[in-house]
């Protein structure tokens, strides 16, 4: 049956071990990074990157306009995004890592644990911007106060609502809700419109959905969910119980979807897409793709129960893979992307959030209002940092999603504190 | 494959040289040589894609195994830890659970299929080739096809399901509860495998030498007196094979649970395999995944070990 499966994990990290065997008598130099790169960092040199799928277009965008520009030719692969990790995992043990990988950004700190990347913190101590380069995005990537990871996209979390049901429910659509409790009411109000109309959706099978959506009405109340280490779990605070019990209610009442107990991720985005949705938290980066389906999105900052605002500042961040030996070619394609150049006219351009915070307002950012308070949402955001984060919050099988599960659809109350214990043991785990 | 061809070819070989005749012990060694010639290939791929595998496995159970930093001694670490993991506790009595009910399944409907189409009639060979006919399509990629159609946002099944009244309103088969889940994995098992493990069956009671049933039929003996006194026995061996087949399968089940239900919901249905998976690419703590591994692995040839010894003793 899945016999053949199985023995290839197997025989798949058996044979990277062989041939990680083999190469360890070869040349482990490229991984200490050094070197003379300021004479011949743009020397014609092709640069393999791997990405996910999610982050694929941003990184084509990128590379066809350095590529334009350069003599350096970076060449993009991306993989599913759920393979991806282990893809990542697989190559490294195998000692052969691409030039370059991006990787969810909260994945950051375990990579750079791992040593996956190679060090850059002279390189980019040496940048002029260093200081304007996305915080939280360059803490991720910062292991015992060497940097190994810089920012490549940026995306954030924010209520996106269907302007056209806002009309139909008797809601302005001008005014979205300021506290997660007013969110509430517009969801049941749209709700009652009945059909096929859903108030609002979340993937409660999905502990990364419900952690970038969730978290940021926490962090609005003044809760936090991690230490700053990222060694102990601090969920079970009256601040997550409130926000988690607010989503339980309105599964219970039927005004969110009935899918959005098993959404696992692939489907949330349809969900949305379909226009049968009021109004839900989620992805920045998703404003285009459902208003590509002729639906008009209006845009909030997520709430806390009773007010405030905050985000999840998600995306990718990238370094130099530590088996390469164009360390040199590498950064100059990295400090590239930081550049003033790249972030106007390759992600401002095609509506992205730059990954400078000096960049925030922009020539283009002008144009829509809604970019404009997404892109103000970054200094307010938080991104979760810890080494054990997959493992604990993001995989299908963590204690996070089982902590997720029980306080929406099982034992609301020992959930939470049976979880942070687990969680808190899964996060110390070596 | 090769082993097996080579005594035939190696004989032409050595008649053809006389000098060879008169000298048996040079004869002899020339014969061993062309043996171990034509057995190398084959024994040099076992050896790279499995017996290095193997000891390499075995060799990272006793270590921290970081991705690119050297590794450390920690022995027994590794196995010490899976006592203490929860998700192997509750995977392995999952996996446990799903050997069972998927060998007593598969094997009823595969040999209920086997009867049907043991005996040549007209139209037997379509029904031949339909029962097998799945196993042509890749196991991950029937994976995705059946999480296709269970889907309640894109299949059918759902739909036609609502069109006949059996059920109401939104249904998740996958990841609803931890019985459609594990049921809508067993289906697809059955659809996957039951036309393999049939065709087995099928050489089997095509062994069987019809004068047995004819005599059996003279004496006056019923359909199932037939069916228990001779084909039951006389399929014994082929019943083991299946069986063995069956069961080791399902131990090492991944792809369905990976695929269809990721393990859910609430790690309902995850696997032993799901949790090494985990371990090493989720976890980077390749040890740890080889750790469990090993166990997994000998309990696999304690298991065949037993079964095939009843096997052998039976057919004796």
């Amino acid at each position: 049956m899945a016999r053949y499966r199985a023995r290839r994990v197997v025989a798949g990290m058996a044979a990277a071990l062989l041939i990680t065997a083999v190469a360890a008598c070869g040349n482990d130099d490229a991984a200490g990074g050094g070197g003379t790169e300021a004479a011949s960092a743009d020397d014609g040199a092709t640069l393999t990157l791997w990405t996910r799928a999610a982050t694929e277009s941003v990184s084509k965008a990128y590379a066809e306009k350095y590529n334009a520009t350069h003599k350096n030719q970076v060449k993009v692969t991306a993989y599913p995004n759920e393979e991806y990790p282990a893809k990542l995992a697989s190559a490294a043990g195998a000692k052969s890592l691409p030039d370059l990988f991006a990787s969810d950004v909260v994945f950051a700190p375990q990579y750079a644990s791992q040593g996956l990347w190679v060090d850059v913190t002279d390189r980019f101590g040496a940048l002029d911007v260093k200081d304007k380069v996305a915080p939280a995005h360059v803490k991720a990537g910062t292991w015992e106060g060497k940097v190994y990871a810089v920012p490549h996209t940026i995306d954030m979390s924010v209520m996106l609502y269907n302007k056209d049901l806002y009309t139909k429910a008797g809601l302005d659509p001008e005014k979205p809700p300021t506290t997660l409790k007013e969110f509430a009411e517009h969801a049941r109000k749209i709700d009652k419109l009945g059909g096929d109309v859903n108030g609002t959706y979340f993937g409660g099978n999905c502990g990364g959905c419900v952690e970038f959506t969730f978290w940021p009405s926490v962090w609005a109340a003044g809760g936090g969910v991690l230490d700053a280490e990222g060694n102990n779990a601090k969920i079970d605070s009256k601040e997550m119980a409130e926000v988690f019990a607010l989503y339980r209610s309105l599964y219970d009442e039927g005004v969110a979807a009935p899918a959005s107990k098993d959404e696992a991720g692939p489907t949330w985005l349809g969900a949305l897409q379909n226009g049968k949705v009021g109004i839900a938290p989620g992805p920045s980066v998703w404003l285009g793709l459902i208003e590509e389906k002729g639906v008009k999105m209006g845009v909030a900052p997520i709430p806390g129960p009773d007010g405030g605002e905050s985000t999840f500042v998600g995306g990718d961040a990238i370094g130099i893979g530590a088996t390469s030996t164009k360390a040199g070619q590498a950064w100059d394609f990295l400090a590239w992307t930081m550049s003033d150049e790249a972030q106007i006219e390759v992600i401002a351009k095609n509506k992205g959030v730059p990954t400078r915070t000096d960049l925030a307002s922009n020539k283009y950012s002008s144009t829509d209002p809604r970019v404009v308070l997404i892109n103000s949402l970054m200094e307010k955001g938080q991104t979760p940092y810890a080494r054990n984060f997959n493992a604990s919050f993001n995989d299908p099988q963590s204690p996070w999603l089982q902590t997720v599960r029980g306080a929406l659809f099982g034992d609301a109350a020992s959930s939470l504190s049976t979880g942070n214990a687990d969680i808190t043991k899964s996060l110390q785990q070596s | 494959m090769t082993t097996v061809i080579s005594p035939h070819r190696e004989q032409p070989a050595a008649q053809a040289s006389r000098r060879t005749v008169r000298r048996p012990r040079r004869r002899q060694t020339r014969r061993a040589w062309l043996g171990i010639a034509y057995a190398s290939p084959t024994a040099v791929m076992v050896a790279l894609f499995f017996l290095v595998p193997l000891v390499l496995v075995g060799w990272m159970s006793l270590h921290k195994w970081p991705l690119l930093a050297p590794p450390t001694f920690n022995a027994p670490e590794n196995f010490a830890d899976i006592g203490d993991n929860e998700l192997v506790r509750s995977a392995t009595w999952f996996t446990v659970k799903y050997t069972v009910i998927i060998t007593v399944l598969l094997f009823a409907v595969a040999l209920g299929l086997a009867l049907l189409v043991q005996h040549r009639r007209r139209g037997v060979g379509f029904f031949r080739t339909a029962f097998f006919l799945p196993m042509a399509v890749g196991f991950a990629n029937a994976s995705l096809l059946f999480l296709g159609l269970l889907s309640d946002e894109i299949g059918p099944i759902s739909d036609l399901l609502r069109a006949v009244g059996l059920v109401d309103g939104y249904v998740s088969w996958t990841s609803g509860s931890a019985h459609s889940a594990l049921g809508s994995a067993i289906v697809l098992v059955l659809w996957r495998f039951a036309g393999f493990n049939m065709l087995i069956l099928l050489t089997g009671l095509q062994a069987i030498p019809p004068e047995i049933y004819e005599a059996a039929r003279v004496d006056g003996a019923s359909r199932w007196q037939t069916f228990r006194r001779i084909t039951l026995p006389l399929l014994r061996p082929t019943i083991a094979l299946v069986l063995t087949l069956m069961v080791t399968g399902s131990l090492l089940a991944f792809d369905q649970f990976w695929i269809l239900t990721r393990g859910g919901p609430d790690n309902s249905t995850t696997s032993l395999v799901m949790v090494i998976y985990r371990e090493a690419f989720i976890r980077l703590d390749l040890g740890s995944a080889a750790g469990i591994s090993v166990v997994l692995l000998v309990v696999l040839i304690v298991f065949n070990v037993i079964q095939l010894g009843v096997l052998r003793r039976r057919s004796n």
